[in-house]
């Protein structure tokens, strides 16, 4: 055996069990294969800084993404040591951060659940929103107040409920408040209150 | 937090109570540990359990669930009768002066002007005593019996040591150790901060507990300095922001009052609004509420908002009732409430009384959820075994579940509990077909609009001229969002003095000063005008120099309001403006304004005005009138092991008198006969509430439900480390298993021995965590009287082998 193997045969070998530094002395060794090491993780990845998402320390982290099939696929999270707060530290909570983002549970289609039925049916984005919002403007149509009983002009709406997230950044939760206030909603609550 | 995370290590003293720093806010308790070690500051932690924040304190007191009030109100006693208060501070910064009218009287566990039938107070027998100036009338002796101060005394006189023993069940000798610590930092050179979170919140007294805390720290002088203040330790990405953008029921963003029907019009509207000085010399911000008021209409109706039509006033939907979410759960049950918009949120699994919750989700016609994660909620129709037993065909709503991003798929704000807000950016692009929340409400609201305008329907107006000009109002973009909110002015601004011009017209506003309430200026949200301005995304600023060294970090991120990192600085001066201690420097007065390491929270060139300028005293309140009274008193939980109050005999005011008791849970809270233990649930270092069940590497970590039981209970119940245990009440059953440990201790409280049961929230039925049952199966539906804040934290229980 004096022809040099491919790098690929060269691992394979070694997984078999024949000592790395045998096979070299065998001289079976590819040329490149010595100094090789394993690849570099963040290698070829956008780094990114975002905010940690559970307690209100706000962690900083920076997050490491590569394309993937199209999407940018976020591969890598780690504390942020220019955050003046965290400083590079995160918690378990924080430290399980990319499980999160890749949780089986993630949601990845609009679905619908029947009256009555016991499974969720995927839908399409535009059948779901336009269902939603043929709801809500017949339950406004239905139930809306424009005066009381004293002859006061109240124009609420207070028969659907709205729950805003204490997850979503300001600008969402900006844009729901504007929304529901603009429809006359009332019955609006957020995780702040319990 | 009145003050901020870095600024813990500026501390003498730390007080971590109602709270756990160490396990709930890991990376911000490391400012703990850098006090302790470069200051030799003291940690102390009182606590139902001894938690791993009590694990490295300098001294730890065990206390009853529910309690702190007395416990408290023992260290205001302590403080007032040795004087360990910081006598200057007290007098020119608090209302500890102001003479109450003499319609005020407290008696037998109730203040004067309580209606049972309403169970509420008429706050007016609590007024203040008016002078011939018009202002507040004052003794600044201290001496008029009926003085703020000497009301106080004569109040807090019974929360002696032995009571405070007898009712909390904490040692007397560690009461007094604790009270004797926290009355060193009363000197201008020692300096105590407070820690609390949900410990605290989560009681129907829990504005209260909190109050009497503020109290102690208007006494000792720690408001305003660097190391001290109040800090509520908070949870969630955006609670902050979203309690900001006031997503509920009683405010507009920026904590504007929402208009009810009591406002007959828009004039009478804005007069309960704007309060009226109560003392000379006093700043009152808050008289400004109709620029703000009138700015945020602007940016919600734009040209449509006039002043001929008052600003659109009639376009805001008034309140009739509190519409909080208990309330509306209430509605649900009642069928009042057809549709539910669920975003982020799992009710099922976070508010209390579960089986109240499914029976109000199966009466929705329909129900939307905006999720990045299945939830229990979301899925409250399909049978989970003992864990979820329902029977689908049953459940007539219809439920659509639209898949959102999570936090690291979308670029905004989010605000922390120090008030930093902070720019972050997507890393991301959003798994299968999931989809930014912006662009969800975006969609609901052109097309809701697009129906109304093609269709007609009730009262279209609103809706058809509601501000949604963004460059795609499908999709709004999160700077422009942003710029809205920090503000912008239609005409050309100038510096008054220099003749400048500061903002070209149409630019953004450099911060809530320059709102006006003519109509020419537009804001979203009033505390962060300044956040976006013509210098651009201050919320985006990434530089950590720090001068002066006190951790205040000016220009990363940007702190509400107008930038100032430490709430009330002005107090850390005294009547000179010069720095109590000045080791620990914020601003200082030179001679003509206000300047150091802090943006001033005080006009800059005003060396006459108390420092508290939001209140319309300028001074710090230590008699103000909240639901329950104008002074904080100790009242039982709802479900209390003792079944009375020790510190009265009035069948009234045994719990909160002014808590809201719907007629559904009317009579029907837990006895000790039948429930001897009390119960408290919690948070496990972790997990994140009912999140992080669906996260593989935290499931793994704490996979699996159990509750927490102190050795004297197991033994009584011959329960052993690892036994399955049942736990319940009337209102549902939960199986865990049992951890027995020395760190819940019994308590000797009034005469008997009480036993607490620790049960941590996080399982469910859906998730890669071991299937649990909800710890909310036991929780009662009854809540705080001011904020409407569940009463998680102490309740009633039984417990035997399962």
């Amino acid at each position: 055996m004096n022809a040099p193997l491919s790098r690929r045969q060269f691992f394979r070998v070694c997984s078999a069990g024949v000592m790395a530094s045998s096979a070299v002395g065998l001289g079976l060794a590819p040329g490149q294969a010595v100094a090789e090491v394993r690849p570099y993780k963040l290698a070829r990845t956008t780094e990114t800084r975002g905010t940690c998402p559970y307690c209100s320390v706000s962690c900083g982290v920076v997050m490491y993404s590569r394309e993937e099939q199209g999407k940018r696929k976020i591969i890598h999270i780690e504390g942020d040591p220019d955050n003046p707060v965290n400083k590079g530290t995160l918690c378990p909570k924080g430290a399980g951060l990319l499980d999160m983002v890749h949780s089986p549970n993630r949601l990845l289609q609009p679905e619908i659940r029947e009256a009555g039925s016991s499974e969720w049916k995927t839908i399409s984005w535009d059948d779901a929103l336009s269902k939603v919002a043929r709801l809500m403007k017949k339950d406004r149509d239905a139930n809306f107040i424009e005066k009381n009983a004293e002859g006061v002009t109240v124009n609420r709406w207070n028969s659907t409920a709205f729950i805003v997230s204490s997850a979503v950044s300001n600008e969402a939760g900006y844009l729901g408040v504007k929304m529901a206030r603009g429809l006359g909603m009332v019955a609006l609550d957020t995780q702040a209150r319990i | 937090m009145t003050n901020h995370w870095v600024d813990i290590r500026n501390a003498d003293l730390i007080l971590v109570m109602g709270g756990n720093a160490a396990e709930a806010h890991p990376c911000g308790f490391k400012w703990v540990t850098e006090a302790m070690e470069h200051r030799k500051a003291r940690l102390v932690v009182v606590d139902p359990r001894f938690t791993r924040t009590a694990a490295i304190a300098d001294f730890f007191a065990p206390i009853r669930v529910g309690s702190d009030i007395a416990f408290l109100g023992g260290v205001v006693n302590y403080l007032m009768t040795k004087g360990k208060i910081h006598k200057e501070y007290v007098l020119n910064y608090t209302n500890a002066a102001f003479i109450v009218g003499d319609k005020y009287k407290f008696e037998n566990g109730l203040f004067s002007g309580y209606d049972e039938d309403k169970r509420s107070y008429d706050r007016s027998q609590w007024a203040f005593e008016m002078g011939p100036d018009g202002f507040v009338k004052v003794d600044n002796t201290l001496q008029d019996p009926r003085c703020v101060y000497q009301i106080m005394r004569k109040h807090f006189s019974r929360y002696t040591p032995e009571k405070v023993s007898e009712v909390c069940g904490t040692p007397k000798e560690s009461f007094l150790k604790i009270a004797e610590m926290m009355a060193s930092t009363c000197t201008p050179d020692r300096v105590m901060t407070i820690l609390y979170a949900l410990g605290w919140t989560q009681h129907s007294v829990g504005s209260e507990n909190i109050r009497t805390m503020a109290m102690i720290q208007l006494l000792l002088g720690n408001m305003g300095r660097a190391g001290g203040g109040v800090n509520a330790l908070r949870g969630h990405a955006n609670v902050q922001g979203i309690t900001d953008q006031c997503a509920y029921a009683q405010v507009l963003p920026g904590y504007l009052g929402s208009p009810t029907d009591k406002d007959v019009n828009y004039e009478t509207y804005v007069k309960a609004r704007v309060p009226k000085e109560l003392r000379p010399n006093s700043v009152n911000y808050a008289k400004n509420f109709q620029k703000f008021q009138v700015s945020l209409m602007k940016a919600w109706y734009g040209d449509a908002a006039t002043k001929e039509n008052d600003f659109a006033y009639d376009y805001l939907p008034k309140i009739d009732q509190p519409y909080d979410i208990m309330h509306t759960v209430e509605r649900m049950v009642s069928g009042e409430i057809k549709g539910l918009i669920c975003q982020g949120f799992n009710p099922m699994a976070a508010l209390p009384n579960k089986a109240k919750l499914a029976a109000a989700l199966k009466n929705l016609d329909f129900m939307v959820v905006i999720d990045p994660l299945r939830t229990e909620s979301a899925e409250f129709w399909k049978p989970v075994g003992e864990f979820n037993n329902v029977n689908p065909s049953d459940i007539k709503t219809t439920v659509i579940r639209l898949p959102s991003t999570c936090f690291a798929e979308d670029e905004g704000t989010f605000t922390n509990s120090s008030r930093v807000i902070q720019w972050h950016w997507a890393a991301g692009d959003a798994p299968g077909e999931a989809r930014k929340d912006r662009q969800i409400f975006g969609e609901m609201f052109t097309r809701v609009r697009a129906l109304y305008k093609a269709e007609g329907g009730k009262f279209a107006d609103p809706i058809l001229k509601l501000n949604w000009a963004y460059t795609n109002p499908r999709f709004p973009a999160a700077e422009e969002v942003l710029k809205e909110i920090s503000g912008r002015s239609k005409a050309e601004l100038t510096d008054p003095a220099t003749k400048e011009v500061v903002v070209p017209a149409g630019g953004q506003v450099v911060g809530f000063g320059q709102l006006k309430d003519d109509g020419s200026t537009s804001c979203g949200n009033w505390i962060y005008s300044g956040c976006f301005s013509e210098k651009g995304n201050l919320t985006a600023r990434r530089d950590k120099t720090d001068p002066g060294n006190m951790g205040n970090n000016l220009n990363w991120g940007f702190s509400w309001p107008a930038n100032r990192r430490v709430l009330y600085n002005r107090a850390g001066a005294d009547m000179h403006g010069k720095a109590w201690d000045k080791t620990r420097p914020g601003i200082e007065w030179d001679g003509t304004k206000w300047s150091g390491i802090d943006v001033p929270d005080m006009p800059p060139t005003n060396n006459q005005a108390g420092p508290f300028i939001m209140t319309p005293s300028g001074v710090g309140n230590l008699f103000a009138a909240m639901a329950e009274g104008p002074l904080p008193e100790h009242y039982e939980p709802f479900e209390t092991p003792l079944g009375r109050n020790p510190m009265n005999n009035n069948p009234l005011a045994v719990s909160n008198p002014a808590s809201r008791i719907f007629k559904s849970v009317k009579g029907s809270f837990g006895q000790k006969d039948k429930y001897p233990y009390a119960a408290t649930t919690y948070r496990l270092t972790e997990h994140f509430h009912f999140w992080t069940k669906n996260v593989e590497s935290n499931a793994i970590v704490q996979p699996s439900p159990f509750v927490e039981i102190g050795v004297e209970l197991a033994k009584a119940k011959g329960i052993k480390n690892g036994d399955s245990v049942r736990v319940w009440n009337d209102r549902g059953s939960i199986k865990a298993a049992a951890v027995v440990t020395k760190r819940i201790p019994q308590l000797n409280v009034a005469g008997q021995k009480v036993e607490t049961v620790g049960i941590p929230i996080h399982f469910g039925f859906v998730g890669l965590a071991n299937k649990g049952f909800l710890a909310n199966e036991l929780t009662p539906f009854v809540a705080d009287a001011n904020s409407l804040t569940p009463e998680f934290k102490a309740f009633l229980v039984n417990i035997e082998k399962a």
